[in-house]
């Protein structure tokens, strides 16, 4: 056991020192989309491994992002305001859905349908308020004054971002382990497998659930006004509806669901596939990324529902160990 | 008040009767899917790119090899069977024991197949057949010719397939196995056979209607989204499943849509069914007709 701290410990002082050593501009950027999408990703795994899979996740993403940009933009809050205040409207949101949905125990494919429903509503909604949001042109943060970028949340160094998103990564993996070790993770379980059994066994089913939706949805927006701030551009496309609520189910399969890691598995998976391809294709590249994406994503739902990491990890853990290495 | 009336009346009942019409497309497309969900307790999340395809079909038959439109629509309608047929060979019959959430994820890659296969092979322009139907006037209202075909043809379409459930061997079978799956294969009926025809059956209709929608819209790789997540919301408000409720609810949610539409921008007319849907689920959380068990 201690063995795993240290090569935690490794990992994580290596991936701190990286851009001190290592200062390509591109790959740094794409490191940070990496960091920033495994979050998301781990966001919605922490739900998704107890079997409450939601496409509204897509919804919960948007409204971290536009309104972080909108506050800032028309009423000049900071980003370090106005990122809790977003992350407490999509928590708003999601406990204004989520409640009834649990109450009146809406489940499987119902409760897919109705998180639909959400990342739905939430993208008309921003296409509908064009005068505001830009609509489906997309949406820029205004530039802050010289001197202001921290106060703006904006920085041009890569760097900076690269240990933002590095943090907030760990601080992701972190609530995922905290959840895993928890209480709840138990209770949850038990109510994946059977909602009614769990009731009686003194499980406060609605409550449970509530609580890791919560915990999901809240990280989710911090997630897109993160993505909002670096990227210093939104559309609807990019951060909202339901493409990019599959776009995370997609990575999270492709990774693992029950694994740590798997998110962040998928999200470097996805990431570098995307960007490989749109390099070796150049402009021909338009479609055949999702294209790729979406037969791995059948293939790897039909036969390895596990994920990668997931399905790596069972074959480690079955093969007979030679003596002396536990 | 009186004032408000008498500007807005005509407007109004051109958009119901707008409405209706739209309904009547919107029903076939959830009958279809409700056929797939209840024979095989599967929801194809990728249901209208298979209408998308569908149009394309349609658009390559018509305008490229210059078939006249009567000629291409039952050719595109085996083609969109033909799919929805291999849809469930290839990605379902795989995963008809898994858990129901993995089928669902399944198609919603099969949706990403789809959408960008269509951007390779098409390229992401808009498209249109170039047929362009002549506009009915009555009074000061218009309604155009493609609609009022396309609400007939979605009414004959369903009728058709009511008659086929209720009058064949085949129909009756698959009624039977929607109503217990383990039973009928006991009884003798061949359910592999069943799930292939009925998924042939929802990739028609799914044909049908893009033979309807061909007519109004423009095609492009992402028309899908504009009208599947609509369709679900009918089905689950209707109740997955129950065709009738299904109908009934596609009529309710094409009102919603044509008279937000009509009062404010399409899109507000898609964010009010929205959320008449997520109030509706807490209200009757089974939809709309289920049978309180």
């Amino acid at each position: 056991m201690n063995s795993r701290y240290i090569a935690w410990a490794v990992g994580l002082a290596a991936l701190v020192a990286l851009p001190f050593v290592y200062r390509e501009p591109y790959h740094l950027h794409i490191l940070v989309l990496i960091l920033i999408w495994s979050f998301a990703y781990t966001a919605w795994s922490i739900m998704g491994r107890f079997g409450l899979v939601s496409l509204g996740h897509g919804g919960f993403m948007g409204v971290g992002a536009y309104v972080t940009a909108l506050l800032w933009n028309h009423l000049d809050v900071s980003p370090w305001i106005g990122i809790p205040i977003s992350m407490a409207a999509a928590g708003v949101l999601a406990l204004v859905v989520a409640y009834p949905c649990f109450r009146f125990r809406i489940t499987g494919h119902y409760f897919v349908l109705v998180t639909l429903a959400l990342s739905g509503i939430v993208l008309q909604v921003i296409t509908a308020t064009r005068d505001y949001t830009g609509g489906s042109l997309g949406y820029t943060p205004d530039r802050a004054r010289s001197g202001s970028g921290l106060m703006a949340l904006q920085f041009d160094d890569k760097t900076t971002w690269y240990l933002i998103a590095l943090f907030v990564w760990v601080v992701g993996l972190l609530i995922w382990r905290w959840v895993d070790r928890s209480m709840s993770r138990y209770a949850m379980e038990a109510i994946s497998e059977d909602e009614d059994a769990a009731a009686a066994a003194g499980v406060n089913v609605t409550a449970e659930k509530l609580k890791i939706t919560l915990i999901s949805a809240l990280m989710t927006a911090l997630a897109g006004a993160l993505y909002c701030q670096y990227q210093m551009f939104i559309s609807p496309d990019t951060v909202s509806g339901i493409a990019v609520s599959l776009q995370m189910v997609f990575a999270v399969i492709v990774g693992g669901l029950y694994v740590s890691l798997g998110p962040t598995v998928g999200a470097v998976i996805t990431i570098m596939l995307a960007e490989v391809l749109r390099i070796g294709f150049g402009t021909k590249a338009v479609g055949w990324d999702n294209l790729v994406y979406g037969v791995l994503l059948v293939i790897f739902i039909i036969f390895l529902p596990k994920g990668i990491l997931g399905s790596v990890l069972d074959r480690l853990k079955t093969q007979p160990k030679p003596s002396g290495t536990k | 008040m009186q004032a408000f009336l008498d500007t807005f009346d005509i407007f109004l009942l051109e958009a119901i009767v707008n409405g209706i019409l739209l309904g009547g497309v919107l029903a076939l497309l959830a009958l279809g899917l409700n056929l797939i969900f209840g024979v095989i307790d599967v929801t194809w999340i990728c249901y209208a790119e298979l209408v998308m395809i569908g149009m394309y079909g349609m658009y390559y038959m018509v305008q490229v090899f210059g078939l006249p439109y009567w000629v291409a629509a039952p050719f595109a309608i085996l083609l969109v069977a033909a799919l929805g047929a291999a849809l469930h060979y290839i990605v379902i019959a795989p995963l008809l024991t898994a858990p129901p959430i993995n089928q669902l994820l399944a198609t919603g890659g099969v949706l990403f197949i789809l959408q960008s296969f269509a951007t390779v092979a098409f390229g992401i322009d808009f498209r249109n057949l170039g047929i362009r139907l002549p506009v009915l006037a009555i009074g000061e209202m218009h309604f155009s010719y493609s609609r009022l075909l396309a609400f007939a043809a979605a009414l004959i379409g369903m009728l058709a397939i009511y008659f086929f459930m209720k009058r064949t061997y085949t129909g009756t079978a698959i009624r039977a196995v929607a109503q217990d799956r383990q039973i009928m294969s006991l009884m003798g009926v061949d359910t592999k056979r069943i799930y292939l025809i009925t998924s042939a059956l929802g990739g028609a209709l799914a044909g049908l209607a893009a033979c309807l929608l061909v007519l109004q819209y423009d095609v492009h790789p992402f028309v899908g989204l504009s009208f599947g997540p609509i369709t679900f919301l009918i089905c689950v408000l209707g109740g997955l499943g129950n065709f009738v409720g299904g109908f009934i609810a596609a009529f309710v949610f094409a009102q919603i849509i044509s008279l937000g539409g009509l009062y404010s921008d399409l899109e507000w007319g898609y964010v009010l069914a929205f959320a008449f849907f997520i109030v509706m689920m807490f209200i009757r959380p089974a939809g709309l007709f289920a049978r309180r068990s």
